[in-house]
């Protein structure tokens, strides 16, 4: 499905601008194309896709960001990495490029208010950044992330490579999703080319999203109940998330299954026992995982700890179109499957879990109802696993397109344009944390210190898919 | 969780037994590593871990070493929650520009004796990032490095391999 591309003057632009304030129409994404500016837009009642593209006047473009907020970061990383200004914009200190200059952070006023600052190197083995708190007492006042810190330039490093190698780098954006990145860099390069890949490969491909969303949602469903100090969680969820992906290495020759989707279909067959062995790994995860929902919906210390803690409003939910368990916790019925949908989804069954308390409870509750839906997907895509080629030959020539991928997190956008002897000339990579944090630190606001690391892991986001 | 937990006490343990140390990883720290030292640390090493500009990729195969099949704290390497308790760093990620500073705070915050181990191609020699202008480079650009563990990412059987390597020099 071809996105319309429309090329706007300013009166178009801020036009585009007052639909997205309005909440007529939800941003996915806004990037420099250098010397223009674009934005991509979704209307979520039909599913359909659009670009705007306006072609900055002395590097200057109106801001997005100072009616829509969800726009603030994406220009100081625009402002950082291409030098265009964002006109009006009310934040302009810098993104993703860090300077030898002090940083702002924004001000918290009030009698007795102290500031801690964390990071970027944190306790545990996780992602750099910096998180700076101002609390009182032992309530948070105002959370605000400073990242950027893994900012490695993959977008100017994509620029002049070729397809494959530019692949590469799409697929170590974020190593937790390099399946669903891999596939959203394939699908965004198949439209460019105006080819398809082959049935087989398309099953192949959601079998790995989904094994990569299984592994996570495991993985991440342990670590939440880890930050509530409930260990025994912890310890079952990791020998299902590491059974998954020895799966994946037994029959996708790689743990995280990473390089394995590239544009024109898969590099690699399933090894040949694969689907018979991945049904037993999915009777194993059948036989435990619901022993450990019973846990967790019955250990009422561990609910005290979830329930009611960092609660993200829906209207935030909506209006920053966050996607993943961030979003449907808070009632935004939105998976990039369904809408606007890519193969093999449309043939295949599923739900979309959504619930509307939006706190951590609810981020681990939709995470337990999508590995049931996994599983289930899973099983219906062994079941119809066509036969066939694998990859097709990629012709070399110009164009544009783009991909939308539903990665465990949330959606992944890719655009990109190629140039006319096939390699790229621009790619934009859009990871879903890029309106998920912005969230976490409203989810925060009132709850205590201590719940932190709780309400961060409930969320996941992304260092490295957001600081590119 | 009276269920679970005895059903995983009829099981027996998951854990699996230890990797050989890697020779190369023990060739490469025989030249290097200070053998006094190590005799006074003896079998317990606390690891510190920084990612200085990984994907994550190699974050989440470190993190599998703490699960059931490898148990990484049988062995007496743990992770700590700062330098000033660490004997070894491992760092990820080619090095980027953004981190260089915050990685060499770390190391210096680390008390001697140290080690530092560079785990994954990015910390080897930058990786597919290598010549980005963001990154400053592998982990050896940055801080004396004593052990490379290689692969995208390194598998936790890789990692538990070369990790072993540094109790048995």
């Amino acid at each position: 499905m071809m996105p319309t591309q429309t090329n706007v003057k300013v009166d178009g632009w801020l036009e585009a601008v007052d639909r997205l304030a309005g909440g007529h129409l939800t941003l996915l994404s806004l990037w420099a194309d250098p010397p223009d500016v674009k934005m991509a837009l979704l209307d979520e009642a039909s599913g359909a896709v659009s670009i705007v593209s306006y072609h900055c006047r002395n590097g200057q473009y109106p801001s997005v960001g100072v009616k829509h907020p969800p726009a603030i970061r994406l220009e100081r990383a625009i402002r950082d990495l291409h030098k265009l200004e964002a006109i009006g914009a009310s934040d302009t200190r810098p993104w993703l490029k860090h300077t030898a200059a002090p940083y702002e952070f924004l001000a918290a006023e009030g009698e007795a208010l102290h500031q801690i600052a964390v990071g970027p190197v944190h306790a545990g083995i996780i992602e750099p950044g910096h998180f700076r708190f101002t609390a009182n007492g032992e309530f948070l006042v105002r959370l605000e992330a400073r990242l950027g810190y893994v900012h490695r330039g993959i977008e100017a490093s994509m620029a002049g490579a070729p397809l494959d190698g530019a692949a590469k780098f799409a697929a170590r954006a974020s190593g937790d999703s390099t399946v669903a990145y891999g596939i959203a860099f394939a699908l965004a390069a198949e439209m460019a080319l105006g080819i398809a890949a082959p049935p087989r490969a398309i099953y192949l491909r959601a079998l790995m999203a989904e094994l990569e969303r299984l592994a996570n949602h495991f993985g991440d469903i342990g670590a939440i109940c880890n930050d509530a100090s409930f260990s025994l969680m912890h310890a079952q969820c990791g020998i299902l998330r590491e059974l998954t992906l020895r799966a994946a290495d037994d029959y996708f020759g790689h743990r995280l299954m990473m390089d394995i989707a590239v544009p024109g279909g898969v590099v690699r067959d399933i090894a040949a026992d694969g689907a018979a062995h991945l049904g037993t790994l999915l009777a194993e995860v059948r036989r435990v995982f619901p022993q450990l929902v019973e846990l967790y919906d019955n250990t009422a210390s561990l609910q005290d700890r979830t329930v009611t803690t960092g609660i993200v409003k829906p209207d935030y939910a909506r209006q920053f179109g966050a996607g993943g368990f961030v979003g449907r916790a808070s009632g935004r019925a939105v998976d990039a499957r369904r809408l606007p949908g890519y193969a093999p989804y449309g043939d295949l069954k599923f739900e979309v879990p959504v619930l509307t308390a939006g706190d951590v409870n609810a981020r681990v509750w939709i995470r337990i109802r999508e590995v049931e839906q996994s599983l289930a997907l899973v099983e219906q895509i062994l079941a119809a696993l066509p036969g066939g080629a694998l990859r097709v030959d990629l012709p070399s020539r110009g164009g544009e397109g783009l991909g939308i991928v539903e990665a465990f997190r949330g959606d992944v956008f890719v655009w990109l344009r190629l140039a006319d002897d096939g390699s790229v000339a621009r790619c934009h990579l859009r990871d879903a944390s890029w309106f998920q944090w912005p969230l976490l630190e409203t989810a925060v606001e009132g709850n205590i210190v201590a719940d932190f690391p709780l309400c961060n892991k409930s969320f996941n986001c992304s260092y490295a898919g957001h600081d590119l | 969780m009276r269920k679970t937990m005895i059903e995983s006490l009829w099981r027996g343990p998951l854990t699996e037994p230890a990797p050989p140390a890697d020779d190369a990883a023990l060739a490469e720290l025989a030249a290097k590593v200070n053998r006094a030292a190590q005799a006074r640390l003896g079998r317990s090493l606390s690891i510190r871990h920084v990612d200085a500009g990984s994907c994550n990729g190699c974050e989440l195969e470190l993190h599998a070493l703490s699960n059931a099949f490898y148990d990484l704290e049988r062995f007496g390497l743990r992770f700590v929650a700062s330098p000033r308790h660490a004997d070894v760093l491992t760092v990820t990620g080619p090095v980027t520009v953004n981190m260089r500073e915050a990685l060499l705070r770390t190391y210096e915050a680390t008390p001697d004796p140290k080690w530092v181990v560079a785990i994954g191609g990015c910390a080897v020699d930058g990786g597919i990032f290598a010549g980005s202008n963001a990154v400053a480079g592998g982990v050896k650009d940055v801080l004396p490095v004593d052990l490379t563990i290689r692969g995208c990412p390194p598998s936790p059987r890789q990692l538990l391999a070369g990790l072993l390597a540094l109790l048995k020099v």
